[in-house]
């Protein structure tokens, strides 16, 4: 197999440059997916049977928790290459990415919560689901203060990378020890929305959505990721050159 | 379109303080995601040129 | 290499018996906070025994957390730390003993004390051994967890809170066991589902953490 595509991802200059490439069409993407998909959830999709009109809140709570969940997959992925291989570029998509998943996090958290008041007739309980989801956010905040508590910018990045790590072989255990402890205390008597349920026009707009959040995701992680390989390689001569015409431009 | 009216569009059949309410949170988060690295961007640009500038002058 | 494992034990033992005091707080913070509770909610006697297992847990976890916050910290300061990276037997042999050693002069007497304050928040006494073992297998997962923020955390300054911000959410599955298997007991229910849940986390725990623990020892070295 050859590994060179591998090893372009090493240098800094060749992402930086691949990725301005990259971040139109993804933002692009992501406006007309999203706003497809919110629009059709918000007005074409027919109601619900039960919940009628407050289940549309799922096209944007669903989308959310995939992305915060798959944001930690992706800085664990992240941990074990930068841990492994030693590349700075995985050290900076992990600390750029936790801000994001936290941020996913909390809107999966807060829309589940106002969903939760028509539907439950509460803002919160203590549903397996919810929980998990609030402690992936305590999980989250764990590796951003950790990754600010330590001055030493290669240090700060393998110390999130090993706790990134360590919380990822921990959310396995986590999410059935809450599903366990939750059958435990109450009868699971409210199962949100059976999915299977669901007809095409309800869930084609949610995968439309879903794939919106992703490309979302990837636009962001791409924006700050880049700002970050500028404050990381700022005294290289490429980066000397871009911000003299980036700052040139703006005159 | 599902709805009569654009009024039933809004009242989402009186949940509409709640689906408009999440969608209102999560968009606004999802706008502050985007302008806050574009800001940081910037000053980092501003800051960086100046940087620049000043050692060029050294 | 089994050599330098009792070396280390031997060593950690010592150290340790010259401060007792610092031995003794977490102990004394642990009976504190199980003091704390029946004077926060009350002295009703039914109540307190419902909430018992959450209570002692709680107040476990917490008494672990605070005694692993100075885990690797004078090996950090006078620079044995570095010694051990260099030296030529595997790190995570030598943070295991530490470890251990550790559990075995804090870890255990926190066990060992926990019936006493048991049956001072009412729990039957026929739960007693239910508890002593799931706090025996649950209280090395701590101190195992917790050595992994430890070795994270050690080249700062002001680690604690820290330590419990990281480390907090991943003692939840012993917590949800651990009160599991006493609630079960309590109601008369058999508990060794949970305890031999509780037991394969150990078995995780000691396999994986030390590796964990070494890696963060190093980066914290490498600062």
């Amino acid at each position: 197999m050859n590994w060179t595509w591998f090893h372009k991802w090493g240098s800094p200059k060749w992402f930086y440059e691949m990725s301005g490439r990259w971040l139109p069409w993804l933002g692009v993407a992501a406006i007309l997916l999203l706003a497809v998909g919110l629009a059709w959830g918000l007005a074409f999709a027919p109601p619900e049977k039960y919940q009628l009109d407050s289940y549309r809140i799922i096209y944007i709570h669903v989308p959310a928790a995939f992305l915060a969940q798959s944001c930690y997959l992706l800085m664990a992925i992240a941990g074990v290459v930068s841990l492994v291989w030693k590349m700075k570029l995985a050290d900076v998509a992990l600390q750029q990415a936790a801000p994001i998943g936290a941020w996913l996090c909390f809107v999966s958290l807060v829309s589940g919560a106002i969903w939760g008041k028509p539907t439950w007739g509460t803002y919160w309980i203590w549903d397996a689901r919810l929980t998990s989801m609030l402690i992936l956010l305590f999980l989250y905040f764990g590796v951003i203060a950790l990754g600010n508590a330590i001055s030493n910018r290669d240090s700060a990045a393998k110390a999130c990378a090993v706790l990134a790590l360590v919380g990822a072989v921990n959310i396995p255990i986590i999410k059935y020890s809450v599903e366990f402890w939750n059958t435990l205390h109450q009868p699971a008597t409210f199962t949100v929305t059976g999915k299977a349920s669901m007809s095409a026009d309800m869930w084609l707009p949610l995968l439309i959505s879903v794939l919106g959040f992703y490309c979302f995701f990837a636009t962001v992680l791409l924006m700050r990721m880049r700002l970050e390989v500028l404050r990381r390689e700022s005294r290289a001569s490429w980066v000397k050159a871009e911000v003299a015409r980036l700052s040139g431009g703006n005159r | 379109m599902y709805f009569e009216s654009f009024a039933e569009f809004v009242a989402m059949g009186k949940h509409g303080a709640y689906v408009w309410s999440a969608y209102g949170i999560t968009l606004a988060v999802l706008a502050l995601n985007v302008v806050l690295p574009i800001l940081a961007r910037r000053r980092y640009l501003k800051d960086e040129a100046r940087r620049l500038r000043r050692e060029e002058v050294k | 290499m089994s050599n330098v494992f009792t070396l280390l034990l031997v060593r950690e033992a010592r150290l340790l018996f010259r401060r007792p005091a610092e031995l003794a707080n977490p102990l004394v913070f642990f009976a504190v906070v199980i003091a704390l509770f029946p004077l926060a909610v009350g002295p009703e006697s039914q109540q307190l025994r419902n909430l018992s297992p959450g209570l002692l847990w709680v107040a476990a976890l917490l008494a672990v957390l605070l005694s692993l916050d100075g885990l690797f910290r004078s090996d950090f300061e006078d620079g044995s730390l570095e010694q051990w990276v260099v030296s030529p037997h595997p790190l995570s042999l030598l943070v295991l003993a530490k470890v251990v050693a550790h559990w075995l002069f804090s870890g255990l007497a926190l066990v060992l004390l926990s019936p006493l304050l048991a049956l001072m928040l009412g729990l039957p006494a026929h739960c007693v051994p239910v508890l002593l073992v799931s706090l025996l297998l649950g209280t090395p997962v701590l101190s195992l967890l917790g050595a992994v923020g430890a070795a994270l955390t050690v080249g700062l300054k002001r680690g604690g809170l820290l330590l419990a911000l990281l480390i907090l959410p991943l003692y939840i599955p012993v917590l949800i066991l651990g009160t599991g298997a006493l609630q079960a007991s309590l109601q008369g229910l058999p508990a060794a589902g949970q305890l031999l849940w509780m037991a394969s986390l150990t078995a995780l725990a000691v396999t994986l953490a030390p590796f964990a623990i070494a890696a963060g020892l190093k980066i914290s070295i490498g600062e």
